[in-house]
């Protein structure tokens, strides 16, 4: 019952991503907020992992969200699900490529899609910033912060945006942070 | 050319592309265009920028706008199964591990640790992704009301995607239409 929900759930997201990667983030975060399959904590650390693995990113977080629902059952569903949408478009799509090249259509559709998955990370940020930054998880930011995260928040942002290195690097340096800071 | 060869060809991709479907190019071009002489240059830049256009994930649509056309259905099925079986694979392993270890203080403060650095790279994508699509007025409506609806949980972000699509075709299929009659007066 559980997997055909996950199926169901992450089908949704395989069919209304678009533009990968970082896309499928905002689907996420409202399944945790809807199921109790995993919490916005662990979504994070979902989001740390996929960065530091190979492969698509909404892949390894289909995958990573549908183990701690269902154990490996649940992964291989999720991740199918989520395989199933692009297959099934791709191939009717190249058919009808080859009989009407104008696509011009799709790319004006695509024009609102782009502003729109912009806010949607946007507002996914917040919910990160708060959950990386509040003193007590339960209560967010509003409840006061750790003045340690802060502060090395305010250092990696700088880093992150002059430096173009992989994200791995910084999640590396990250994870010896709250190593030796205890955070 | 067998199905299996696909499989394993996208599976290679499939392990070396960290950070999802933009890092694919380089690597496809390197597999199917010099080293095999498969498919030509445009046909690849065509599939892969028709990709983007598509839902879901960018490797499995550029995979089967590549393969499909030349190869045939199953070759293009198995080659999407193929580059994602290795990412499955590997995050299934590091969630048992994790399982294991997650409420060790070391690896909770570690995570402590990586959640900041996440929430600067996130930040970091944010704000690549409202200089690529926010253009003018318009758009810059549809970044704020996605925003808004997201952020305060007023639609659920597959509505919020078909409005802004709706609304998207709406307002390029206007411009269309107007720039159309100022061309003809």
């Amino acid at each position: 019952m559980i997997c055909l929900l996950l199926f169901w759930e992450f089908f949704k997201i395989g069919l209304f991503t678009f533009g990968g990667g970082l896309a499928a983030l905002p689907f996420l975060f409202d399944l945790s907020l809807r199921y109790g399959w995993f919490s916005q904590q662990e979504l994070a650390d979902m989001i740390a992992i996929a960065e530091s693995t190979p492969g698509p990113l909404a892949i390894n977080m289909a995958t990573y969200a549908g183990y701690h629902t269902a154990g490996i059952p649940g992964s291989l569903v999720a991740s199918l699900a989520m395989v199933l949408p692009p297959l099934t478009l791709s191939l009717l799509l190249c058919r009808l490529l080859r009989r009407y090249a104008d696509t011009s259509w799709l790319e004006r559709s695509f024009w609102g899609l782009r502003p729109a998955v912009a806010g949607l990370i946007a507002a996914v940020c917040c919910s990160l910033i708060d959950l990386a930054l509040a003193a007590d998880l339960e209560s967010g930011l509003a409840g006061g912060a750790d003045p340690l995260a802060v502060l090395l928040f305010i250092l990696f942002l700088p880093a992150v945006f002059r430096l173009k290195k992989h994200p791995i690097l910084f999640i590396a340096v990250g994870a010896l942070c709250g190593m030796i800071l205890q955070l | 050319m067998k199905p299996w060869q696909f499989f394993l060809i996208f599976m290679r991709i499939g392990v070396s592309t960290f950070g999802g479907g933009y890092a694919m190019l380089p690597i496809l071009q390197h597999e199917l265009i010099d080293k095999r002489g498969w498919l030509q240059e445009d046909e690849l830049t065509e599939a892969y920028a028709l990709a983007q256009c598509e839902p879901g994930l960018i490797c499995v649509n550029t995979a089967v706008l590549l393969i499909r056309p030349r190869f045939g259905l199953l070759p293009a099925v198995v080659a999407s199964l193929g580059v994602v079986l290795p990412s499955v694979l590997i995050l299934i392993l590091i969630a048992a591990v994790l399982y294991r270890y997650a409420n060790l203080p070391l690896v909770q403060n570690a995570f402590a640790g990586i959640r900041v650095a996440v929430a600067a790279i996130v930040v970091h994508s944010a704000w690549r992704l409202l200089k690529n699509g926010v253009h003018d007025f318009a758009s810059g409506l549809l970044y704020a009301a996605a925003f808004l609806l997201l952020l305060f949980d007023l639609l659920n972000p597959v509505l919020i995607i078909i409005m802004a699509a709706v609304v998207g075709l709406l307002i390029q299929t206007l411009r269309a239409v107007r720039k159309g009659k100022a061309v003809r007066k």
